[in-house]
């Protein structure tokens, strides 16, 4: 099963401190800048919906938000176009740009430090239906894959996977969680080691 | 780029219905040519256009980054999908629903493709559709798939075609209603949906049905064919029948929709349908887009001459058993509850629930049923909510959900007993907000969030009222709460300015030296009856003072009320002239020089200035002297509207056609220091300097705003009506806000 259009997002640890306003002249910003690997595009503000995509920044190849669906505030990165190479290539490259906003944004100093990665949770969906079906043949078929993906970026710790099999209906998704507290940096060392 | 998955072609085959399958099909072909060069990019344009695929903001390739103009370089280069629109930016998909009708499944669907395909959030038109943003061009053919296998099309959903059929959502379980007009607004839909008569248009048509004449669910006034349910006895049988209107629209000049006949049988219904479609393709201007709408048929040949057209063009007609085939299937429409009926329970309820059921619910004409509306924050409904949604419609009902054209959704049948259970369901999904058809329920079109066309932030004036009014929400009088606010972004009144009691419509205006974005104030509309009655144009005011200036409004209605006045009462009663004095204070920039804020937009940090803009000493006189000129023809055209109100009609006309004559000769003063009084003169030059060279052109209207200004000029001196004047009225604002967008672009070359 060839994984595209991978998304992972980080979860916040206190997301009653984060103001989502702060968001928008950030990601105008970044395109300004340009500084993602993707081609910057637009900013959607979506703060209005309860429980929904909060503000987005949406790139060619893939979006940035700052996401709040089911309620979980996190850094949610949307990977739109095909990645080449192997899967573990595809979860690494999508975790990775993934993590280098978290830290943009934990570092950002119109947020005063108040958005921070909670350090053990990281969800990873398939937004695609067709290639990863929300069912048991593929949590089969992918948690090999997802183990030893979390083995590497969670090194040096024991992690669980919880995979969302609650709704057919929604994108197949896992949650993963360590059992101790890494940073953005830890990670992103992890991934690259 | 391309982000679907090809296999679903062959994973729907056999789901789709075939001649949508084969649709589909020729245009993923077309895609396929225009990539390989064999497609010009018009005829792409045009044929993505009649599927539903609009071009957004930015598709250009460039895009002001609040610094500096920004060229976006597409990995898919050069290669566009229309006249300067590339290829790989992002676009728009509307998505056709007739009568605005959902199932469960295609709720589903609509979640699917949300999430997949654009940013996880659907958004419910001011027209029962629903539009998808940020969805890349590559990904339709699949996307309509997707949406064919659930019965779904979006074909002719924009273009110069028949848009959605509209009707209102509570049609068949209204109280007041003569009878229910889905099956019938479902036939007409079916009918003309890829009529050969209906594919050679100049612009857009769209029909809408209401039950009733009294209510504004489907503001049947303001569309291009307008019906309204009616019931007549004949020889002692009660009949049903149709009041049919032609000629409505919004747009950028409204105009209200006359009646064509008082009574139109249901099997009249279609083939006079199809006359009408066919005088409007044979005599409806093609060449000038600014003038191509139903609406200016009917008024340029009067309603009798139209009729009379209409009614030959019937009588050739060759027979169609569609016509009645369509209205008998259609006929057999029958909804049905799902739960038994009853009394909600006599226990305690939450205030919250109690504030919802008042504000959202609405008693069925069938005892024991009510319908309940989903009110959506800017008519946006996430992935995950609508999936919710398709719960709770099957959980309660048998599936009756139906979008509204205040950007909301109704569920419909459901069992009073059930109310508290439903409501606790639906703010578990977060649905389950109170104040649906309030002064909370704003109604914005896109505006400059992702619309090609809009100048100032309506989503964005929107979120930030609807938040100053939450927080205030259970202290305002109960005569503000029913009040109705409309914002579009720009003069085309996608978000129904006109019809509202509080309208804004974005404009700008430079001042200090920079582009400040502003709203234009509307005043004087109604909602009701239909939108029996437009507002018109008060005074333009910057963006950041409109919450301002909708407390003091609100506040002195609320203080100078007389007697259950209603608002559009009031409005007449204190005049524009009081109004405009008391709000004249809000037109100004604050004095402190460090606040920049009212040179960004609600919701957009970026600076809505000109970046490099500087202005030279010489041209700083002239900037004066512009300025001056454009002010004193937007005093003429507010004395106009004075005039109105005081029923001098024919005074009201000469003063908006010498607002015109005045915005114009500032801009000729601009090359012309000595330019005369004389009108023929302003227009002889103003024709030569900025018409003819093109320098007044709106880069998307063209030269309508101009060719407003000469119409008015031909007709001076002629005697005028009520309609006309409050049409020309219009017509001098728009052209002076047009002035100032020239002199924006002036001031820009010259200091280029």
């Amino acid at each position: 099963m060839e994984l595209q259009h991978i998304n992972v997002k980080l979860i916040v640890s206190d997301p009653a401190a984060v103001d989502l306003e702060r968001l928008v002249p950030i990601f105008h910003g970044w395109i300004q800048e340009q500084s993602r690997e993707e081609l910057l595009l637009d900013v959607a503000d979506y703060r209005h919906v309860p429980g929904g995509p909060g503000v987005i920044l949406i790139g060619h190849e893939a979006n940035y938000s700052v996401d709040d669906t089911n309620h979980r505030l996190g850094v949610r990165y949307n990977r739109k176009a095909a990645v080449a190479g192997t899967n573990q290539g595809r979860l690494a490259q999508a975790a990775r740009a993934a993590l280098a906003a978290c830290q943009a944004l934990e570092t950002d100093p119109s947020l005063d430090g108040k958005l921070r990665f909670n350090g053990q949770e990281i969800e990873i969906s398939m937004n695609d239906r067709l290639i990863a079906p929300n069912n048991a043949a593929t949590r089969q078929a992918l948690e090999p894959e997802f183990s030893a993906f979390f083995r590497k970026l969670f090194a040096g710790s024991v992690h669980g996977l919880a995979f969302d099999n609650g709704d057919a209906r929604r994108l197949f998704g896992v949650l993963a969680r360590s059992s101790r507290i890494f940073t953005t940096g830890e990670l992103l060392k992890n991934l690259n080691a | 780029m391309k982000v679907s998955n090809p296999k679903w072609k062959e994973q729907l085959t056999g789901k789709m219905p075939e001649g949508l399958a084969r649709e589909i099909d020729i245009f993923e072909t077309e895609l396929e040519l225009r990539k390989q060069g064999k497609l010009d990019e018009r005829v792409l344009a045009e044929t993505r256009l009649r599927r539903g695929i609009y071009g957004q903001r930015y598709d250009n390739g460039q895009r002001h980054d609040g610094k500096k103009v920004q060229e976006i370089v597409y990995p898919s280069g050069q290669l566009t999908k229309g006249p300067n629109t590339m290829w790989d930016a992002p676009g728009m998909q509307r998505i056709k629903i007739p009568g605005g009708g959902l199932n469960a499944e295609q709720l589903e669907t609509l979640a699917d493709l949300s999430e997949e395909y654009s940013d996880g959030i659907a958004h419910v038109t001011t027209r029962q559709d629903f539009q998808l943003h940020y969805v890349h061009i590559d990904d339709t053919p699949t996307l309509m798939r997707r949406l064919a296998a659930a019965h779904i099309t979006t074909r002719e959903a924009c273009g110069n075609s028949v848009r959605n059929v509209t009707a209102c959502p509570f049609a068949g379980v209204c109280q007041d209603e003569a009878f229910d007009v889905t099956p019938y607004a479902l036939a007409l839909s079916k009918f003309l949906l890829g009529h050969p008569d209906c594919q050679s248009f100049g612009r857009k048509f769209k029909p809408a049905f209401s039950g009733c004449s009294q209510h504004p669910c489907a503001l049947t006034s303001m569309h291009d064919l307008g019906l309204i349910a009616t019931m007549r006895i004949d020889n002692g049988v009660q009949k049903r029948g149709f009041e049919m209107y032609v000629g409505g629209g919004l747009g950028t000049v409204p105009y209200k929709a006359k009646l064509f006949d008082s009574f139109i049988p249901p099997e009249e219904l279609l083939p006079l349908a199809q006359a009408i479609a066919r005088v409007f393709a044979r005599l409806g201007e093609k060449k000038n887009r600014n003038r191509a709408r139903i609406k200016f048929l009917v008024n340029d040949l009067g309603i009798e001459k139209f009729r009379e057209l209409v009614l030959e063009e019937r009588a050739k007609l060759p027979h169609d058993p569609r016509w009645t085939e369509y209205i008998r299937d259609a006929e057999r429409f029958h909804e049905e509850p799902l739960r038994p009926t009853g009394q909600s329970s006599n226990g305690p309820k939450s205030e919250a629930f109690e504030r919802w059921k008042k504000t959202n619910t609405r008693p069925q004409r069938q005892p024991g049923y009510v319908v309940a509306t989903v009110a959506l924050p800017l008519g946006d409904i996430t992935a995950a909510q609508l999936r919710a949604l398709a719960d709770i419609a099957r959980r309660f009902t048998r599936e009756t959900v139906r979008t509204t054209v205040e950007q909301n959704m109704v569920i419909r049948w459901v069992s009073e007993s059930d109310l508290p259970d439903l409501h606790a369901a639906l703010v578990a999904a977060g649905l389950g907000e109170a104040g649906a058809g309030t002064i909370l329920d704003i109604t914005a079109c896109p505006g400059t969030d992702t619309c090609k066309l809009g100048i100032s932030s309506s989503r964005g004036l929107a979120a930030e009222l609807r938040n100053r009014l939450a927080e205030k929400a259970l202290q305002l009088d109960a005569a503000v709460q029913n009040l109705h606010i409309k914002i579009s972004g720009c003069f085309n009144s996608c978000g129904q300015h006109h019809v509202a009691d509080l309208g804004f419509y974005g404009v700008s205006r430079k001042m200090a030296g920079f582009t400040v974005p502003h709203f234009q104030l509307i005043l004087g509309g109604e909602w009701t009856r239909n939108a029996a009655s437009y507002g018109l144009p008060v005074m333009a005011i910057p963006s950041k003072n409109i919450p301002a200036t909708v407390a003091r409004l609100t506040e002195r209605y609320v203080t100078d009320r007389r007697n259950g006045e209603r608002f559009q009462e009031f409005i007449q009663r204190i005049g524009k002239a009081e109004l405009r004095g008391m709000l004249e204070d809000l037109t100004k920039l604050p004095s402190d020089p460090s606040d920049r804020s009212y040179f960004s937009d609600w919701g957009d940090p970026r600076e809505f200035s000109l970046g490099d803009l500087g202005v030279g000493e010489c041209a700083g006189e002239v900037v004066s002297a512009v300025e001056f000129g454009l002010a004193a023809s937007e005093r003429k055209v507010f004395e106009a509207q004075l005039a109105l109100e005081m029923d001098h009609v024919q005074r009201a006309g000469d003063l908006a056609y010498e607002a015109m004559l005045q915005a114009a000769k500032a801009l000729v003063k601009t090359g012309d220091q000595d330019v005369s009084d004389d009108p023929e003169e302003i227009v002889r030059e103003f024709r030569a300097r900025f018409y003819d060279t093109q320098q007044f052109f709106d880069p998307f209207a063209g030269g309508k705003f101009a060719q407003y200004f000469f119409a008015a000029h031909k007709r001076a001196g002629e005697p005028r009506t009520l309609e006309s004047v409050r049409h020309l009225i219009e017509e001098a604002q728009l052209f002076i806000e047009a002035s100032h967008s020239c002199y924006n672009r002036m001031a820009v070359t010259t200091t280029a």
